[in-house]
């Protein structure tokens, strides 16, 4: 039971006056907490200011969606020949693309490279990059792998191939992407999610060859040959190939090539167990799907020239070296040497369809593979 | 007559805290704390509602396409985590919470406080290191294989990533949630009901089952809602576990299809179900009132009640080693092999760079979160208008969004405020002001607090409805403003609580992943994100360095903490 505490009355003696006083000062924000809070804003504004006002001549700004380390050895060759810093954030292409929409007219960004040809044409429609006129660009990068209007060009090559259990598949057994939905292959297949951009290409460009119906019934065919939920990435289905768990993988060529150069004994002996082999290379047929790795100068960009030099080093002899040897990737420009593993697999054809196709199939391909089951 | 009234309100049940009259009449000054709480909350909803405007949109082809393919797969799982994670968390943190204060057994001190080591363990990486340990290709499954000659349709294993994995990593994730507020609820609660228990012939499980717990609904209620909001938000660990959930529905609509307005009216299914949460555990809390009275608080002796032997004392060690081990233990022990049989080559070089830059971001969020907290608490207790109650809960609804939505809910309108200041300073100053808030530390920090408000509100406020409102009052009558009053009376009071509070922000910080992936500013990295970036390129041993310095740093608090833990034993004088 509480006491009885006096509560002060409003009644006019001095006593209540002074403690009234008191009781006022005291009633609003204390003037610790008011100080606390100004100095919180005052520090926000100025480091703003001071951020923005940071010189920006000699940089280039790059939102990076590639994941490789070798990625800054790159970067620093350029700083090196050109004396101009290059800034790089990395992340999801998506996510890249939404920043740079929401940072609008002030954004930062002056170069974005993506490892999906989808994902530049996306950003292209978005109205995020800028066609440049280079004719070192436009000489070196092939007619299929860059944007007729110069927006945005590939950097390097990837094929997404079968790769199959050497002890189990025989290779005369398997020949195209179409073929893979045969129920000969029931339970024996191994691939990632839908969610990732590297088979909404590959569906994109099934679409552009056959349509949005035979696409989906083909995918239905697929999805009934799993031979588990579709999960974890491509290295997860090659090694899942070699344990056993399926027969065949749908896998890019580094990931292959980088488990066979791996220092890890396990993983080479994975790779020894997998083999390679490029589908639709039979007369005839439209050849092997490849996706570049590619970049575009941003439309809002304040150091334009800075971007074009960056653009025109990565397609230099120097640069694709550097892409080949460190992520064993095919360079796009005639001429460079190979990784030797990567060479070991082989010349083949490639599907010659322009990479702006699987950007503009993207949806229609995410819709077919959800009504599929393809997770 | 005035005093009378003042005394009938302030005792009445409904309302914990009102200005007397006599106060409200001096008028004017009362404001300044409605009106700060008011602005808090709504600074801090920003995100949230941004996310919940794009519902105004009519639904469009997407969400027919996605509600006859995908939507019913999204309820189902999500339905199904909510439940096996709820149960399993309450299971394991009430239990082993029960045994540690109140029964005596060898290696108690101990347990008190291993059992937060899982605190210290992000979820992906539990995740991530399951999966490696436990999947068809993982050295167990081939040991297996190897030994018996198996092949893959010969025997039945789990399946590690499937719903029920998910269900498992994550209680063993959260369940230090609800045993740090169960066994602060245990702590205090008077020794009198108990005794009368046992002196009615009911043994330790019995007055566990018909006393105790219902004494300390409140706090296990909160503590389950907390791990029920971080299980919604979480996306590394479904994602990478092949359960397809709203958040990984969200980012798919968002980046795969390019909606943003589909992706959007997702995120409000998923705040439903944060809303669902959110009334149950108000209804668990029931209409009671827990304030410890000073007469008749008899404090908890030194040693504990219950003595357990034999086979129960064994049991009881089993049930606290098992949480720790599986949740701590083995995917600790599993990373320290990757990590010593691999590493990270980039390891001596950037790692300081970016050890400085998590703990930077950790301490000045953790700081800020638990004052905002405090304001925010103390604002609703001043004033628990059904607008303050209302803005509050919003406020802290972000933990249940997923974080990279809150970017989004960030990125809108800090672009939208960037190009409306920067186009003032054109006019007004004659130059650019270029971002001052997209990509800046200050916008990261922002999309922190409005992520982690509710682990230091929800501390925060527990601690301070602990103290009665006559302290309130008491102070009030000696002269004291009500700022004053905070400051002097109730911070001294809930040290324990603010402490707590703080150092539960910054382990969250240090191990978060989605928003900062999207907001962080140039040539800003975290170790989460060096982990992320090597684990999702497929090279987790490469990952294992990184993931084990944050585990290392994380543990800090969760080591501050326990030594607050063991200071509040029973016996001592508890700290609030």
């Amino acid at each position: 039971m509480e006491t009885a505490v006096a509560m002060p009355l409003p009644v006019p003696d001095r006593e209540a006056r002074g403690r009234a006083r008191r009781a006022r000062k005291g009633g609003g924000m204390s003037s610790v907490v008011r100080g606390l809070i100004g100095v919180l804003l005052l520090a926000t504004a100025l480091g703003g200011f001071a951020l923005a006002t940071a010189a920006q001549n000699r940089e280039v700004n790059v939102y990076s969606s590639r994941h490789y380390d070798t990625d800054a050895q790159l970067f620093a060759a350029f700083t090196a020949r050109t004396g101009i810093r290059v800034n790089v954030i990395e992340g999801g292409e998506d996510q890249l693309i939404e920043r740079i929409r929401a940072e609008g007219a002030n954004s930062p960004a002056d170069v974005l490279i993506t490892v999906d040809a989808g994902r530049l044409w996306r950003a292209q429609q978005a109205g995020l990059l800028q066609p440049i006129a280079s004719p070192v660009l436009m000489e070196r990068v092939p007619a299929n792998l860059r944007d007729p209007e110069g927006y945005w060009f590939g950097l390097t090559k990837r094929a997404r191939v079968i790769m199959y259990a050497r002890d189990r598949v025989d290779p005369s057994e398997l020949s195209t992407y179409e073929a893979l939905a045969d129920p000969k292959w029931r339970g024996k297949i191994l691939v990632r999610s839908s969610s990732h951009v590297y088979n909404q290409s590959l569906v994109g460009a099934l679409i552009e060859a056959h349509g949005p119906e035979w696409t989906e019934q083909w995918a239905r065919g697929l999805v009934a040959n799993f031979a588990r939920r579709p999960q974890g990435g491509d290295i997860d289905q090659i090694k899942a190939v070699a344990a056993g768990e399926g027969d065949i993988a749908i896998a890019n060529t580094y990931y292959w090539v980088r488990l066979a150069k791996s220092d890890n004994p396990e993983e080479r002996a994975a790779a020894a167990k997998v083999g390679v082999f490029f589908p639709n290379q039979g007369p005839g047929e439209r050849g092997t799907h490849v996706n570049i790795s590619g970049a575009g100068v941003v439309a809002t960009s304040r150091n334009r020239d800075n971007a074009i030099a960056f653009l025109e080093f990565l397609v230099s002899d120097e640069a694709q070296e550097i892409f080949a040897k460190g992520n064993n990737e095919y360079p796009v420009v005639a001429g460079i040497s190979l990784d030797p593993v990567l060479a070991s697999l082989g010349t083949f054809r490639e599907d010659e369809v322009s990479a702006a196709r699987f950007g503009a199939n993207n949806p229609l391909a995410l819709m077919i593979m959800d009504r599929a089951g393809w997770r | 007559m005035a005093s009378i009234s003042s005394r009938r309100e302030a005792s009445a049940p409904q309302r914990t805290m009102v200005a007397p009259a006599w106060a409200r009449a001096w008028g004017g000054r009362q404001l300044a704390w409605p009106l700060l709480t008011l602005g808090i909350a709504a600074l801090l909803s920003v995100p949230t509602l941004t996310v919940l405007a794009s519902v105004l949109v009519p639904p469009d082809a997407i969400w027919q396409h996605l509600a006859t393919t995908v939507l019913p797969q999204y309820i189902a799982n999500t339905l199904g985590l909510l439940l096996g994670v709820g149960v399993g968390v309450l299971v394991i943190g009430t239990g082993t919470a029960w045994l540690v204060t109140m029964c005596r057994f060898p290696g108690r001190g101990l347990w008190q406080w291993a059992l937060l080591l899982p605190l210290a363990m992000p979820t992906y990486l539990v995740a991530y290191t399951y999966t490696d340990l436990l999947q068809f290709a993982g050295p167990v499954q081939s040991t297996l294989r190897a030994w018996f000659g198996w092949s893959r349709h010969d025997y039945w294993f789990p399946e590690i990533r499937s719903l029920e994995g998910a269900i498992a990593v994550m209680t063993l994730a959260f369940y230090p949630y609800v045993y740090l507020l169960a066994r602060a609820a245990f702590l205090e609660q008077a020794l009198g009901p108990l005794e009368v228990s046992r002196s009615l012939g009911r043994g330790p499980w019995h007055s566990f089952l018909t006393v105790a717990l219902p004494l300390a609904r409140p706090a296990l209620a909160a503590g389950t809602a907390l791990a029920l909001m971080e299980t919604l938000a979480d996306f590394a660990t479904v994602q990478y576990f092949a359960v397809d959930t709203f958040t990984t529905g969200i980012y798919r609509t968002w980046f795969g299809m390019g909606s943003l307005v589909t992706a959007a009216q997702l995120a409000a299914c998923l705040l439903l179900f944060v809303f669902v949460v959110l009334a149950l555990e108000r209804l668990a809390r029931g209409r009671a009132r827990f304030h410890p009275t000073a007469l008749g608080q008899r404090p908890l002796p030194a040693v504990p009640p219950f003595r357990l032997q034999g086979l129960r004392a064994a049991a009881a060690v089993v049930a606290c080693l098992l949480p720790i081990t599986l949740g701590f233990l083995v995917p600790g022990g599993v990373l320290l092999r990757m990590a010593t049989s691999g590493g990270d080559p980039l390891a001596g070089a950037i790692f300081p760079q970016l050890a400085r830059n998590s703990f930077t971001l950790a301490a000045v969020t953790g700081l800020l979160a638990v004052l905002l907290a405090t304001l925010l608490a103390y604002g609703l207790r001043l004033a628990p208008s059904l607008l303050a109650r209302l803005s509050t809960r919003i406020a802290v609804l972000g933990y249940a969004v997923p974080g990279t939505v809150i970017a989004v809910g960030i990125l809108i309108p800090f672009g939208w405020l960037d190009r409306a200041v920067d186009s003032w300073a054109q006019a007004v100053l004659g130059r650019s002001a270029g971002l001052l808030l997209s990509g800046t530390i200050a916008g990261l920090i922002f999309a922190y607090l409005v992520r982690f408000l509710a682990v230091a509100f929800n501390t925060v406020e527990s601690g301070l409805t602990r103290i009665a409102p006559s302290l309130d009052e008491a102070a009030r009558s000696l002269g004291h403003g009500l700022s004053s009053t905070l400051v002097r009376v109730h911070a001294p009071l809930m040290r324990g609580s603010l402490l707590t509070a703080a150092m539960l922000v910054f382990v969250e910080v240090m191990k978060e992943l989605p928003a900062t992936l999207i907001v962080r500013p140039f040539n800003f990295d975290t170790l989460a994100i060096r982990v992320y970036r090597l684990a999702t390129d497929e090279r987790l041993a490469e990952a294992s360095t990184a993931a084990l310095a944050i585990v290392a740093v994380g543990l800090l608090p969760v080591i501050v903490l326990s030594l607050a833990i063991a200071r509040s034993q029973p016996g001592r004088r508890p700290p609030p």
